[in-house]
């Protein structure tokens, strides 16, 4: 499966649901989104890895792009990711430190709000 | 000589192949299927450093994969053809260095001085700090300034490093390459 993507808002804040593979030939789509949903005026943002099966630099580029572009907006952008095979490439490159990285959307959401 | 070798067109839609072709011969060399997402992830990182290259200086030149499974060790080495002014995403990344040998260089290529760049899977929880994420903690504070530009393409060789059990990066009479293997339980012809 190459990538598929999806979005809603909960609560206020927008979730982006990310389903197969982010690498050089899919990213760039998962960039684009998160461009317009910043370019819209979202700047709460949870995306939900739990079903990607593959993520590289790229895709860390794409996620830490979007981080800046809301951080820009004194907004924020969460990560929902359970999956060590994932997670692994997060702690390689330290950005463990970077991304608030949560179990479950419920537990995102719940986090951002409480910060608020 | 190569158990397997395969050469793809420059574009990124090519690189998921390349993963797939090398998981299965790292597969079928003995890798453990602990290792299997690692080498996925090292050669598709690789390959897609290639690409992006080779579409900026030589985008006729097809990007080279050799997958080698023999005494023990499974080795895929990756080579662009983008020899001079294409890879400077390679130039002060990667040092040539097997593991243990932090800071030496081979071939003039040194290491990207942000990066400490862990050596291999026994590493674990050593890290690589891209520069210009210090600032930037999960907890909502402002952020620090802009990440580099080409922070992909030096991240790339980090998570390479960061997985493969050894790893050289040298030039080569077409270009550059870059070297990794990982410990495999047997032999294939």
């Amino acid at each position: 499966m190459d990538l598929k993507l999806g979005h809603h808002t909960t609560d206020g804040i927008e979730v982006v649901d990310v389903e197969g593979e982010i690498d050089v030939y899919t990213a760039p789509r998962l960039r684009e989104l998160l461009i317009d949903l910043v370019n819209n005026g979202h700047f709460q943002l949870v995306v939900n890895m739990e079903k990607v099966e593959f993520l590289d630099s790229t895709g860390l580029g794409v996620l830490v792009g979007g981080l800046k572009r809301v951080r820009a907006h004194d907004g924020s952008l969460d990560l929902v990711c359970t999956q060590e095979r994932i997670l692994k490439i997060f702690r390689i490159t330290g950005l463990t430190k970077v991304f608030g990285i949560h179990d479950s959307v419920d537990d995102a959401i719940a986090s951002r709000k409480s910060e608020k | 000589m190569a158990t397997v070798e395969m050469t793809f067109t420059p574009l990124p839609t090519h690189v998921r192949t390349a993963r797939l072709v090398a998981t299965a011969v790292a597969r079928r060399s003995g890798v453990a299927e602990a290792f299997l997402d690692e080498v996925r992830l090292a050669v598709g990182e690789a390959c897609s450093r290639a690409v992006e290259v080779h579409q900026e200086h030589c985008p006729e030149e097809p990007v080279r994969v050799a997958l080698t499974g023999s005494s023990g060790r499974f080795e895929v080495v990756v080579t662009n053809s983008a020899a001079h002014g294409g890879d400077a995403g390679w130039q002060g990344a990667g040092s040539g260095a097997a593991p243990g040998q932090d800071g030496d260089s081979q071939n003039g290529i040194g290491r990207p001085s942000w990066a400490h760049v862990p050596a291999g899977p026994q590493n674990e929880g050593s890290t690589v700090t891209p520069a210009g994420t210090e600032g930037m903690a999960s907890s909502g504070e402002s952020t620090a300034p802009g990440f580099p530009p080409d922070l992909p393409q030096e991240l790339g060789l980090a998570v390479i490093a960061g997985l493969a059990d050894d790893v050289e990066v040298s030039r080569t009479g077409d270009g550059l390459s870059i070297r990794m293997s990982w410990p495999s339980g047997g032999t294939t012809g």
